[in-house]
């Protein structure tokens, strides 16, 4: 099984070179659609009318702070919740009147929710058994996905009798054993500690990858979604504001919300003066220059505008460039974090807004030739700065 | 910081156990004592017990108390889970106080009252009085027991392995059975062992409630004191303070070796990577 799905993806990508990108074709169709999807709970609005189309194969991550309504979406994939208004199709067909326990979907649950009184073999056969496969054949399955989670020294324990990690892999095993058209995924990786969370991401994303099912994971934790997705909805108030791929997101927020909630940015503040071509001058008062944007959509002179700066794409000197009335930020250092292979500044401008700079610490240096009260200027590439509208 | 045994403290606990324990230790003694008089001493002798069990009044009704229990506690371990879980499961629906109330009344409800109105009713519907209406009448006012026993394991309860239940493809019905029952059993077993020795020890409905060929086993004890306590009742208590001790050590040792065996495994789970 592993070995078909890495040659079919080392064939698709020597042979074309083309991205899979099943959301970007037309012709392909979606494995689940949620359609104008709502849920009320009494006054309470958990999940506005989203739509969403998700595709056969995908990582596809719904992330969002706590109580934007990303978990209560899972739980009307399972079944668990029933929609007040909206569909969801699962390869076409209307998952409405169908209960949880008929759905070819299966969950991995935030708190793992094994069975206390079965140990690991008997947890994992559970759902088989359920089916009424006959018992070799469940006995066949579950040693399979026990080799595949590397539980095998542990397939008589109880779950108590196991640390978070191994618990997390019991639950995995449980609900992948049924091979089911979808699996949705709760927070999967919340109660690890940050080594073994970042070593299971990748695991997840083997395991996926060598499965073939279509992987649907909640959470908050937006590197984690960065690292495993292929697609992130980042969810609001239970509105969906962005739906990318993880470097779309990154590289081309739609709002100061998304920009601010994936990873570290500056916001500006500004109004456009004029267009020169195919890029915007914006006058920011905040900046203290003119901020000549990467070419973007045409806008009106006068409208009030957020420039978007990533630290990291910020260029950190004592000289003044050449040019200081555009693009270029003057402030003092107000703050510096070393790393090791980061340092981070933290620059007060002359309006008093503070900027962060991060600089990849390439040679070996122990004297730092910027330090604290330096007078420096802050520049940047024009397709850095992105313009956000709201 | 720790105290070791002052004066005062073991003074305390020495007349703390004195004024729980005396009595029993009394009438334990005075079981095997060889007089008929109670009160006198006249040597060591076990009697009595032989005696005991020729008595075919005292043993009837011993017979009787124990069928009583075993049926009461197991149709009011039933119908109490069934409350217990309707009361942390349903939610807030329409009349929830009242029927939360109309639970709990009985556990505070004098005894008195609750036999003579079961007694009502049953002349009311003229049922003969005898083993089933004791059996009844132990149903209704151990339940309760039961459904707070139960309903307190339940609301520590996870609901999502019954989710993970249903979501691997098991419907609610085979999902109570194969997951909630197991994880609760403990909660049910201990209410179960309550209304028994509830059951077992009840003096003031049975008076009520029973007939004739149905006397139990407290109320031939106390018919029978009225006439004067004899060695031979000694006897009888001293089994039965006998049973439920060792019931009530067993039990705990046993809970507490699962305890520490569940903690240490734990503890092993945890410290392996």
């Amino acid at each position: 099984m592993s070995d078909s799905g890495t040659a079919e993806r080392n064939s698709s990508t020597s042979a074309a070179r083309k991205r899979w990108e099943p959301w970007n074709d037309p012709n392909e169709r979606p494995h689940v659609q949620i359609a104008n999807v709502t849920k009320r709970f009494g006054d309470f609005v958990a999940v506005d009318n989203i739509s969403l189309d998700i595709y056969q194969r995908e990582f596809f991550s719904l992330l969002g702070p706590s109580g934007c309504g990303k978990t209560t979406l899972l739980r009307m994939l399972a079944g668990f919740e029933l929609p007040s208004d909206g569909q969801i199709l699962l390869e076409g067909e209307d998952m409405s009147g169908v209960p949880p326990y008929q759905r070819p979907v299966n969950m991995m649950f935030q708190s793992y929710a094994l069975f206390p009184h079965m140990n690991v073999e008997t947890n994992i056969a559970f759902g088989l058994k359920q089916d009424g496969v006959p018992k070799p054949e469940i006995e066949r399955r579950v040693a399979e996905v026990i080799d595949m989670v590397q539980l095998n020294a542990f397939a008589r324990r109880k779950p108590h009798q196991l640390s978070g990690g191994q618990r997390q892999r019991v639950a995995l095993a449980r609900s992948l054993v049924k091979k089911p058209k979808m699996l949705l995924l709760d927070e999967p990786l919340g109660a690890l500690d940050k080594n073994l969370r970042t070593q299971t991401q990748f695991e997840l994303m083997n395991i996926q990858e060598e499965t073939g099912i279509t992987f649907v994971i909640v959470t908050h934790d937006q590197e984690e979604a960065m690292t495993v997705s292929s697609r992130i909805a980042v969810m609001d108030h239970g509105k969906i504001v962005q739906v990318s791929t993880p470097a779309e997101l990154y590289e081309y927020p739609n709002s100061r919300y998304v920009a601010d909630f994936i990873g570290e940015v500056n916001i500006l503040e500004g109004r456009v003066a004029e267009r020169e071509g195919d890029h915007l001058l914006v006058q920011s008062s905040e900046a203290g220059c003119t901020i000549k944007t990467g070419p973007s959509a045409d806008e009106p002179a006068g409208r009030q505008v957020w420039i978007a700066i990533r630290p990291e794409k910020l260029n950190i000197a004592l000289q003044a460039p050449p040019e200081t009335g555009v693009n270029c930020l003057s402030g003092e250092v107000w703050d510096i974090g070393y790393l090791g292979n980061l340092s981070i500044y933290h620059v007060k401008l002359d309006s008093g807004k503070m900027v962060t700079a991060t600089q990849a610490n390439m040679a070996r240096l122990i004297e730092r030739p910027i330090t604290w009260e330096d007078r420096v200027y802050l520049t940047w590439a024009p397709d850095a700065a992105v313009v956000l509208l709201n | 910081m720790r105290q070791g045994l002052t004066w005062f403290n073991s003074a305390s606990l020495i007349l703390g156990f004195l004024f729980l324990y005396l009595p029993i230790a009394l009438l334990v003694i005075y079981s095997f004592n060889e007089s008929r008089l109670v009160t006198v001493w006249a040597g060591f002798s076990t009697k009595w017990y032989s005696e005991m069990w020729n008595n075919e009044g005292l043993m009837n009704a011993a017979w009787v108390t124990f069928k009583v229990a075993f049926v009461a506690s197991t149709f009011a371990t039933v119908l109490g889970t069934l409350a217990g879980l309707i009361m942390t499961r349903f939610g807030p629906f329409r009349g929830r106080t009242l029927f939360s109330g109309m639970i709990y009344a009985p556990l505070v409800m004098p005894e008195v009252i609750t036999g003579l109105s079961l007694l009502l009713m049953f002349v009311a519907i003229s049922l003969d009085r005898g083993f089933v209406t004791v059996t009844i009448a132990h149903i209704t006012f151990s339940m309760c027991y039961v459904a707070v026993v139960v309903q307190s394991r339940l609301i520590t309860f996870d609901r999502s392995i019954e989710e993970a239940a249903m979501d691997l493809g098991c419907t609610p019905g085979r999902t109570f059975l194969q997951i909630t029952l197991p994880v609760i059993a403990p909660a049910v077993v201990a209410g179960w062992l309550l209304s028994f020795t509830l059951s077992l020890d009840d003096l003031v409905i049975a008076s009520f409630t029973t007939g004739p060929g149905a006397t139990t086993l407290p109320m031939k004890i106390y018919s029978q004191v009225r006439l004067g306590v004899t060695p031979e009742i000694n006897a009888v208590c001293t089994i039965l303070v006998g049973l439920v001790a060792t019931g009530v050590l067993v039990a705990s040792l046993v809970t507490r070796r699962q305890e520490m065996q569940r903690e240490r495994e734990e503890r092993a789970a945890q410290a392996a990577p």
